[in-house]
């Protein structure tokens, strides 16, 4: 099915140390494959996984260079940990691009097989580049040294069907199909900005494809302008050792111990193995930081209808090994099976529906207002397989419905779509609708940013009320935690680099309940680890969660228990056990720095990456509107008293709520100023000369952007 | 008065470590609590009395998503 377009052959590099040394480029405008040397200068640099990425992404584009140009790339790597077989949660692959949405850099992660087989076929990084005339699919043979382009028109374009499709294809036979990993998107990312990437692995004892997300920024919707279908590598014989590591024996004493952990604590602690990550929904909840119809309030009486008992007892599969990569006893990936489809084009069919994370039930139940965790599973289903972000899809959408809540927007101007919260068969209906490209689902998909201009502009829209509801920073939207309440997480959410995710910094008990980082300056400081050490993940290859949803039975023993620092020593421990250097935990903290510091310059070079930009919208910050206020009264009285030396009981509402968004705007300004020294960076934001010497990222191509900043 | 995570909170006879905790509806059960820099297990919980003045960390072992 297609003909062939073109063949390359190539002869596996063996991987020594974590790195095969070679990156694969394919040129999909006139299909010219290349084969790249990993330079020593690029390991001791970027290290592996997102920052080799941003090396060749960063090479590839100029300061105009916007999503859809032809050089924009989409580069995936997994890292110099990735696919080792002995420790949880080494199956990520990093990729990085242009993002539609924002215009700079956007990373993004997912587990699934397709990175450690690519690099077991050879091939440290993947570069993608050009735009093919015609839809194609690129397979890589890691076994027989084989990369072939075919023409993909007639093949499906939804993800399930698709990678189902094409998994079947490229195994010899069943057995094989656990070999072949698929990256693909779905029908939806072509009308929008908010396309993801699905990253299968073949689940044998379910039968049946899974996906994993690489989701944030619209990569899928990149994807497709390239035209490019799909992304399949197979490869046979994943063994334990194929990264040749260093100090095999380390590595297998260091896995032992933590699947122990796993085995006797994760029933005592997060119970990661039952219900994956949405363990969290009715804690979020009761701590008041469950974002609810559009981050309004942080919580719902009716949250107990989503909580995690409901999806364990009654939707998610028990016992089975949920793993998204091999030997991860973490074993969070769930999915509930056999689940019956009952709106869109795959109506009546009884599919699996991989999650629901915690960012699903979040965004896609509390914040749209929707409490029902059948119509969850269905949301979580056709955004997967349509190509839909559901972060992004979730927080555009609860905008939208608070926009015709507050009469910014009427149902006739969404095309007849009754989007108001809690309307389930809305929702799934506009998912269709971007699907298909059509009506309000044109527009839902561009993403806050841009509807708030058109809402302004086309519909007379109040500009500062869409300001201050939209929950975007730099052109992304927000991750599903309310945090109105932790000035760390405004700083957590609103200072990273590619915009609002959680990945860099979830800092919101530790500020807000523990009290442990109370001045400007603890903040900053946890402002500065906390994003260096998460940002190693993504270098290495390793998903963050095993770091700290399970810790040790000692970990309160420990100085500093919020960094789990047996597990840190953990990370050391197989680096160097892998790699065969010698780092220690602060070494860790500079490898991430150098790539942290490189993707903030690089935003500056892209046009954005300053204090202009690193700004919240207010419903991050406090309460907006008089019913925010008057949900939390005594509390936010209590500060204007406590904090403002004011008399609550002589000030109007709107009053209360002027003078205390003063004082949150004065202190999230003050948090930039602290947050920023911390970092190097000057008070605009930008990274000094002094600081990129400091960790050896004094690159003349760096300079070049800072210091006509300075 | 006792310090709670470094702020004031409202001693009440006969205060145990569990009674604040479903005082302040800390649900979340991964937490480690020290009373005057002393870790109290958490079966000792209902029996650990809570002292007028006493220094108290509930620290939630959180860093999130």
């Amino acid at each position: 099915m297609g003909a062939i377009l073109k063949e390359y052959r190539y002869t596996p590099a063996k991987i020594v140390r974590g790195y095969s040394g070679k990156s694969l480029y394919i040129n999909v405008s006139d299909l010219r494959i290349e084969e790249k040397t990993i330079t020593e200068f690029m390991k001791e640099k970027f290290t592996g996984g997102k920052g080799f990425d941003l090396w060749y992404l960063w090479n590839a584009v100029i300061p105009e260079t916007r999503w859809d140009s032809p050089e924009n790339e989409i580069v995936m790597s997994v890292g110099p940990l990735g696919g080792i077989t002995q420790y949880s949660g080494t199956g990520k692959t990093l990729v990085a691009s242009i993002s539609p949405l924002t215009d700079i850099p956007i990373d993004s992660n997912a587990g699934g097989y397709f990175g450690p087989l690519l690099k077991f076929s050879g091939w440290d990084a993947f570069e993608l580049q050009g735009k093919a005339e015609k839809e194609i699919i690129i397979f890589i043979d890691g076994n027989n040294g084989l990369i072939e382009i075919k023409e993909a028109e007639e093949y499906p374009e939804d993800s399930h069907v698709l990678a189902e499709q094409l998994t079947r294809e490229y195994a010899d036979d069943e057995n094989d199909m656990v070999n072949v990993s698929v990256v693909c998107t779905g029908s939806a990312a072509k009308h929008g900005f908010m396309g993801m990437l699905n990253f299968s692995f073949y689940d044998p004892r379910r039968q049946t494809v899974r996906f994993k997300q690489a989701a944030r920024g619209g990569l899928g919707t990149i994807l497709c302008d390239k035209k490019i279908k799909a992304l399949v590598v197979k490869y046979k014989g994943v063994t334990p050792n194929l990264n040749n590591a260093a100090d095999l024996a380390t590595i297998n004493k260091v896995g032992v111990k933590y699947h122990k952990e796993m085995h006797d604590l994760d029933s005592k602690q997060n119970k990661m193995r039952q219900i994956g990550t949405a363990n969290t929904v009715m804690i979020m909840s009761q701590y008041d930081l469950l974002p609810t119809r559009n981050f309004q309030t942080g919580g719902d009486p009716e949250v107990v209808k989503i909580a995690p008992e409901v999806f364990i007892n009654e939707w998610l599969t028990q016992g089975l090994h949920d793993g998204c990569w091999y030997g991860c006893t973490m074993s969070c990936a769930k999915c509930a099976d056999h689940f019956l489809l009952t709106s869109g084009p795959y109506a009546g069919e009884r599919v699996t529906v991989d999650g629901p994370e915690y960012e699903c039930v979040a965004g896609l139940g509390a914040n749209l207002g929707i409490f029902d965790p059948q119509a969850i599973l269905e949301e979580n289903f056709y955004c997967d397989t349509y190509g839909i972000d559901l972060i992004s899809f979730a927080t555009c959408t609860a905008f939208i419905m608070e926009c015709r809540q507050r009469g910014q927007i009427t149902q006739e101007q969404m095309g007849g779509l009754d989007l108001r919260f809690g309307n389930k068969d809305a929702v799934l209906e506009l998912l269709h609708l971007m699907s298909r490209g059509e009506g309000f689902g044109r527009l839902a998909g561009l993403g806050i940013r841009k509807l708030k201009k058109i809402f302004v502009e086309e519909f007379g829209a109040d500009a500062d009320l869409l300001e201050d509801i939209g929950m975007e920073v730099k052109g992304l939207e927000y991750a599903e935690y309310a945090h109105k309440e932790s000035l760390a997480q405004q700083g957590g959410f609103a200072l990273a680099t590619k915009g609002p995710q959680h990945d860099e910094a979830w800092l919101i008990f530790m500020d807000m309940v523990n009290k442990q980082i109370p001045t400007f300056e603890d903040k900053a400081n946890a402002l500065y680890y906390f994003p260096m050490f998460r940002t190693w993940f993504g270098l290495v290859g390793l998903c963050k969660l095993p770091w700290n949803d399970i810790v040790p039975a000692d970990n309160h023993k420990t100085s500093e228990p919020a960094k789990v620092p047996e597990h840190v020593q953990n990370y050391v421990d197989i680096y160097n056990a892998v790699t065969g250097e010698d780092i220690d935990k602060d070494e860790l903290i500079l490898q991430s720095e150098r790539v942290y510091q490189f993707q903030r310059v690089f935003s500056v070079r892209m046009g954005k990456g300053e204090r202009k930009d690193d700004y919240a919208p207010y419903r991050s910050l406090g309460p907006v509107s008089r019913e925010e206020y008057l949900s939390r009264q005594d509390l936010y009285d209590k500060q204007l008293s406590e904090l403002q030396g004011l008399d609550p009981e002589v000030i109007d509402l709107d009053e209360k709520i002027a003078k205390l968004r003063a004082y949150r705007e004065d202190q999230y300004e003050q948090l930039m100023d602290a947050v920023y020294r911390r970092r190097g960076w000057t008070m605009n934001g930008i990274p000094t000369p002094e600081r990129l010497r400091e960790i050896g990222m004094d690159l003349p191509m760096l300079l070049e952007v800072v210091e006509p900043k300075l | 008065m006792i310090r709670l995570n470094t702020e004031d909170y409202p001693w009440k006879s006969g205060m145990t470590v569990r009674s604040l905790l479903d005082e302040k509806v800390f649900t979340f059960r991964h937490i480690i609590v020290r009373v005057n820099g002393e870790y109290v297990p958490e079966e000792e919980y209902e029996t650990q009395l809570i002292q007028d003045g006493d220094d108290v960390i509930v620290l939630h072992l959180m860093a999130g998503g």
